[in-house]
């Protein structure tokens, strides 16, 4: 096993003309953890999620996955590190103008290394994990329900088998029910295939029954990262503000 | 480092042990595949206990190599035999999702009924804005004149520039080219009548019309496809707020009322370059050609001039806000949608030119 860290982004700053979001920010993220990043609105949680993917650059620090930079220049390099990740956007991002089997394909077939009888299996395989039949595999993604395209998109995020996988509000916009089964389902995949998992949310109880860690962003930086319970007790004021009356959740 | 992925044999028994993902697979696919396919024929013995990762890329991959069955012995952590056990579960044989080819006959009737369902959808967009219309009369309050003037503004005076240049090309190519030819017959001062006629009667309108087709009715077409995509079109209505009135109205009026003024703009622009390319080529004097011009074109082809961009410009906004409409929720949709609204306008465009120049072919027409 590798012994750096699958996160670690030193001294990030990141400014929007005027505005600073982050301001030296500094986090390191070790395999096999669930870390939640919470934060208020417009704290750049979403923002820092997609300069760990490499589609911001920060104004100035270093974001490293799996121990290389995310400037590497050599586009080999940064094609197979994309390759070990996976990312489930808010709105899912699936390609409108592909079926869900040939969304989930898409990555697979992209290697081009893979027989059709193999991806075939494959997207088979990633879509029973999510919960989608056969019948769903033909719909186009605007035919299907929201829950449906949160699935569909996780199947697709799966298709490489990432060792990381990032989650932007996964269960934002599902019913209490539906999210619940998610959450579910990421944990046991995440037990399965040992992934190491970051994602930002909004909803106390994904974040109670899925997260081991708590990453909290607040006045530009990361005020607090531990374990959950050792979050859940700090006297920080954004966290007692934030966790409020569901802090007991978290224990 | 990674640990790769590693196959030994023993007599009778196939050992695997390593990272058996596809990330670490990927550099020696083939040769893998190669080996697992002989071994597996050879053994029926298979040793994973010393496989740290497998995922399920790996585990098709070996339940393809013991040919959909499980090997007589196996020894496997029981992580990883859930992980095979989830593959072994799927059906043997999964059938590529087949579509029947299309015949010749659907092809065609399909394409027919496409033509008759837009037409159809024109003639009732038509119908909507006449409707609107008679409504706006009647409430003069309600008639969006900042969404007008927007679109007067978007399609007319941002086009000037761009109108400007292509017209004083072709008035440039087209003086020379006629001059080359007027010299030899020694008929130097028809250059007036050709230019003047051509320019203003036909070049001009149908210059501005592909040029706006492009420019604007790709514009409308793609913005009102992505109000539809994005429910904003929805979120209009919701709020009691009529979108014909609102998004398809103030465009087909800011297009009609833009685009007689664009070709007045353009044809004179292009003059301009014919007299400037006249007086290089032929040595006439601009005076000169200037005053000649009103003898030469009858004022009618102004007219007809003016009166074909009003027409061209309602054609295309109608084309275009009636693709606009049509666009369905994905990408390849909106695409299709805009390549068709310009291809349907420039072509309609010139459907109709054609029926101008019948209908008035005795009108404006010097008798020599």
């Amino acid at each position: 096993m590798t012994a750096d860290p699958v996160i670690e982004l030193r001294g990030v700053s990141t400014r929007f003309g005027r505005l600073v979001v982050h301001r030296d920010l500094s986090l390191q993220i070790e395999a096999g953890q669930i870390v939640a990043l919470v934060g208020g609105s417009g704290s750049g949680k979403t923002t820092l999620l997609r300069q760990m993917l490499g589609l911001i650059r920060p104004s100035a620090g270093s974001v490293e996955l799996f121990g290389v930079d995310l400037n590497e220049p050599d586009p080999r390099v940064q094609r197979d590190l994309r390759r070990r990740l996976g990312m489930l956007f808010q709105h899912g991002a699936l390609f409108s103008a592909l079926s869900v089997f040939d969304n989930v394909a898409f990555p697979l077939r992209e290697l081009r290394y893979l027989d059709e009888d193999w991806i075939r299996r494959l997207v088979h395989l990633k879509l029973a994990m999510v919960g989608l039949t056969m019948t769903h595999a033909q719909l186009m993604p605007a035919e299907l329900s929201g829950g449906m395209i949160k699935r569909a998109a996780l199947a697709r995020a799966l298709a490489l088998e990432p060792e990381l996988l990032l989650l932007d509000e996964p269960t934002a916009g599902l019913d209490p029910d539906r999210s619940q089964s998610f959450v579910e389902l990421v944990g046991a995949l995440q037990r399965e295939l040992g992934l190491t998992v970051v994602m930002v949310t909004h909803d106390v109880n994904t974040l109670a029954a899925l997260a081991t860690h708590v990453a909290v962003l607040a006045e530009q930086k990361i005020v607090a990262f531990g374990p959950k319970a050792e979050i859940a007790a700090s006297d920080h004021p954004f966290v007692a503000g934030f966790f409020g009356a569901d802090r007991q959740k978290l224990l | 480092m990674k640990a790769l992925p590693r196959l030994s044999i023993e007599p009778g028994r196939v050992i695997l042990a390593g990272t058996w993902t596809l990330a670490a697979m990927l550099p020696q696919l083939a040769e893998l595949q190669a080996q697992l396919a002989e071994r597996s024929r050879q053994a029926d013995a298979w040793d994973l206990s010393a496989v740290s990762r497998l995922d399920s890329a790996a585990a098709v991959l070996l339940w393809r190599a013991w040919g959909g069955a499980w090997p007589e012995q196996l020894q496997v952590s029981e992580v990883h035999k859930a992980v095979l056990g989830r593959v072994a579960a799927l059906p043997g044989d999964i059938p590529a999702p087949a579509a029947p080819p299309p015949r010749l006959p659907e092809i065609v009737g399909n394409l027919v009924l496409k033509a008759m369902a837009n037409l159809r959808g024109m003639v009732a967009l038509f119908g909507q804005l006449l409707l609107d219309l008679g409504y706006l009369l009647r409430h003069p309050a309600e008639v969006p004149w900042k969404e007008c003037a927007a679109n007067v503004y978007k399609a007319g005076a941002q086009a000037l520039p761009v109108t400007a240049l292509v017209g004083f090309l072709i008035g440039v190519t087209l003086s020379y080219l006629s001059a080359l030819q007027l010299k030899t017959l020694g008929a130097d001062l028809f250059i007036v009548n050709i230019l003047g006629i051509s320019i203003i009667r036909e070049l001009g309108p149908v210059l501005v019309a592909v040029l706006v087709a492009g420019r604007s009715g790709s514009a409308m077409t793609a913005q009102i496809g992505v109000m539809r995509v994005t429910e904003e079109i929805d979120a209009l209505s919701t709020m009691g707020v009529s979108r014909s009135i609102r998004v398809i109205f103030p465009k087909i009026f800011g297009l009609t009322a833009a685009m007689p003024l664009l070709v007045l703009w353009t044809s004179a622009v292009a003059l301009f370059g014919g007299m400037l390319a006249a007086l290089l080529q032929l040595d006439l004097s601009l005076v000169y050609f200037v005053e000649n011009l009103p003898r030469a074109v009858p004022v009618a082809n102004l007219h007809i001039g003016l009166g074909k961009g009003l027409v061209f410009g309602f054609l295309i906004a109608l084309v275009a806000c009636h693709f606009g409409l049509r666009v369905k929720p994905n990408t390849e949709s909106l695409s299709a949608c805009t390549t068709s609204a310009v291809v349907t306008a420039i072509t309609t465009v010139i459907l109709a030119d054609a029926i101008f120049a019948i209908l008035t072919r005795h009108i404006g027409v010097p008798q020599l």
